[in-house]
């Protein structure tokens, strides 16, 4: 089975739709997604290879029972044994995976739980990528904040006792340029001790200049590393291009960032290798950039407005356990952030495993956190959402819940220094 | 002599020898984990306590208790030497234990950075104590950077794996003058009695409590471990025996007065 993505909407115009329609059925008239377009700064890097090679080689059929016990009992996790921790092989050895992954939690990061909330800012979007609720196609409300709208957004988040903000925007340069996120972030630092961004991959120097305006934390979603698959999924757009979103994250590290997070969208591609290629990106990174902060996420295809019929098909809750506690087992001393996307019943299942960072208080719309934090109708205008989220709980419950869990709520482990 | 038996750090005497880690447990364990451990000192990374009011760790921690600040985050000296001036405007005093990692898949300490750091932060007048990989020149470097303390780890942090470096540490007690206090890796009471033992001023612990089943009482039995490693340490340990037993004619007897 698969998705449904392509939605037509009767407010296109003729020009438009046709020109959709030319973009989901004629393959001529697609640009080649392995060539950068003009401005888009190219790294010598050998991190990609490396990474591509050992995720095409990669068949997880021929794990068996004993790979994953031998595993299990390794001290240290190689390679090898994550291939085997993430095989259909380590199915039956869930528990003992979330057992052993839990231990790992608990000796790099105690029982903290870090919490964090997404502020979207924008949803202006130039890529037709077929599966999000933003897309050039897509018929939503859109918006863009101005400086005086961010500051109300962040006063109503700052005052809920949020302390880490993650800005976010649609993937629009010409709607929200490098400048406008850096004052964004800029005012971001006065209310915020962490901030970080999720913004379409930019060169080095723009990386550098958003460290100045505040930011330490870039968080870039490869989506599928599965460069074949990528190409049928975004077809338009300065995001088609897979190698330059690919090398982002070590833009930024060489721009001066001190952390960075990556993550393929579970459901578009095979989910275990996007998650095999995910935690190697991890892996050789660091081993290039030892002082760097990484962290995984593992987001699922949600709905999105439009189109409620998209879902994550084959990975189901246990298999995402299991790509967790394979990433936990693998890369010991990694965040793991477990967004809205799923339900509170897993995050709060999860968290006790692997995942050490958990959102609150989210909003995917634009300028709505006044009536969603305080339900307070107004008559402004508001963006709409990028997908639908599952786990709608406030930053208040979701601090209660993870105490009640017996977990450390942590609002700031982190100075700019 | 065990009356007097004093741990000096910088000018200040404590009496206990179990500097207590936090962050990694509850805010809410902190007091009952300082009671069981009998701990004077317990250390808390400035960047933890960077946040605002709500639940700061600073409230959890009682008063007459040394607060150790820890530099984590820093990636060099100058970051570390940044972090340690926040935490003495943050109310910390003027203790630091000087923490500068490079890599955040160990987290091992970088000695070079770490003794610039030292140096820097002797001569601001805070009572510096260094944690680092235990190498001899670079303890001496510290000592004459002005570190009031040396903290060699015995095996990675987090990793509860225990004297790992424990020829090395032992290098240390023997020739550095200052008090060697036994950092990270610790994980459990045995291995910190044994580092006792050896002649260590101190240990400090963080994980081993925190992934405990019962945090206060493992609190008290490495109470009870470094207690029993100090005294065994201080009534002069016994002959040892590594290889059976050893001969009872002497080899010598047959030497002329």
């Amino acid at each position: 089975m698969e998705n449904q993505f392509f939605v037509d909407s009767e407010y296109l115009s003729p020009a438009a739709l046709e020109k959709k329609h030319r973009l989901e059925t004629d393959p001529s008239s697609l640009k080649n997604h392995m060539e950068y377009l003009p401005g888009m700064e190219i790294i010598e890097s050998d991190v990609c290879q490396q990474v591509i090679s050992q995720m095409n080689s990669f068949d997880y059929s021929i794990y068996t029972a004993r790979d994953v016990r031998a595993a299990l009992d390794h001290e240290t996790c190689s390679v090898e044994d994550f291939k085997a921790l993430l095989s259909p092989a380590a199915e039956p050895f869930l528990e003992e995976m979330a057992q052993k992954a839990r231990m790992e939690t608990s000796k790099h990061f105690g029982n903290t739980v870090y919490l964090f909330t997404p502020l979207y800012i924008a949803n202006y979007c130039e890529n037709y990528c077929v599966y999000c609720g933003f897309n050039c196609y897509n018929h939503i409300n859109r918006m863009k904040l101005n400086m005086e709208q961010i500051e109300h957004e962040m006063k109503i988040i700052a005052d809920s006792g949020m302390e880490e903000i993650l800005i976010l925007t649609g993937e629009s340069r010409a709607k929200s340029d490098v400048q406008y996120i850096g004052e964004a972030c800029k005012m971001a630092r006065k209310y915020f001790r962490m901030v970080g961004v999720e913004i379409y991959p930019v060169n080095t120097d723009e990386y550098r200049y958003l460290h100045e305006c505040g930011v330490d934390y870039v968080t870039v979603f490869q989506e599928t590393y599965d460069a074949d698959k990528y190409e049928t999924l975004h077809l338009f757009g300065h995001k088609r291009v897979w190698p330059y979103r690919f090398d982002a994250q070590e833009r930024a590290l060489r721009g001066g960032m001190r952390g960075v997070a990556f993550s393929a969208l579970l459901g578009l591609s095979d989910f275990r290798k996007d998650a095999l290629a995910s935690a190697l990106h991890v892996y050789y990174l660091q081993r290039k950039y030892p002082h760097a902060e990484m962290s995984l996420s593992c987001p699922r295809l949600r709905p999105i407005i439009n189109n409620d019929k998209i879902n994550p098909l084959d990975i189901g809750e246990k298999q995402l356990c299991q790509v967790l506690c394979a990433y936990r087992i693998f890369l010991p001393f990694v965040g793991i952030t477990v967004s809205s996307r799923e339900s509170a019943e897993f995050r709060n299942g999860i968290v006790k495993i692997a995942a050490t960072k958990v959102s609150a208080g989210v909003s995917t719309g634009i300028g709505d956190h006044e009536s969603k934090y305080t339900g307070k109708e107004d008559d402004a205008v508001k963006g709409d959402e990028q997908f639908e989220i599952d786990d709608d709980r406030s930053f208040e419950t979701m601090y209660e819940d993870m105490s009640g869990e017996g977990l450390q709520p942590v609002l700031n482990d982190y100075v700019y220094v | 002599m065990i009356n007097n038996d004093k741990l000096i750090i910088g000018g200040h005497e404590f009496n206990s020898r179990f500097i207590l880690g936090s962050g990694k447990y509850s805010m809410k364990l902190i007091e009952a984990a300082i009671k069981d451990a009998g701990a004077e000192i317990i250390t808390l990374a400035v960047r933890r306590a960077n946040t605002k009011e709500h639940e700061n760790i600073l409230d959890y921690i009682p008063k007459g208790i040394t607060l150790l600040p820890n530099t984590s985050g820093a990636r060099n000296a100058e970051e570390a030497v940044r972090i340690a001036r926040l935490a003495r405007e943050l109310g910390c005093g003027n203790f630091v234990k000087v923490e500068i990692m490079r890599d955040t898949k160990y987290l091992l300490p970088d000695n070079q950075e770490t003794i610039k750091a030292t140096e820097i932060l002797a001569k601001e007048g805070f009572v510096v104590m260094p944690y680092m990989y235990p190498d001899l020149n670079a303890a001496r470097d510290m000592v004459n950077a002005g570190a009031a303390t040396i903290m060699p780890l015995a095996s990675p942090i987090g990793s509860n794996k225990g004297l790992a470096t424990k020829e090395f540490i032992q290098i240390l007690i023997d020739e550095i003058d200052l008090p060697i206090i036994v950092d990270a890796g610790i994980g459990r009471p045995s291995q910190a009695c044994e580092a006792m033992e050896m002649g260590a001023a101190a240990i400090m612990a963080n994980t081993a409590l925190a992934t405990a089943g019962d945090l206060p009482l493992m609190a008290s039995a490495f109470r009870q471990a470094i207690e029993s490693g100090r005294i065994a340490y201080l009534s002069g340990l016994g002959r040892v025996l590594t290889r059976g037993a050893s001969a009872s004619d002497p080899l010598t007897g047959f030497l002329r007065d």
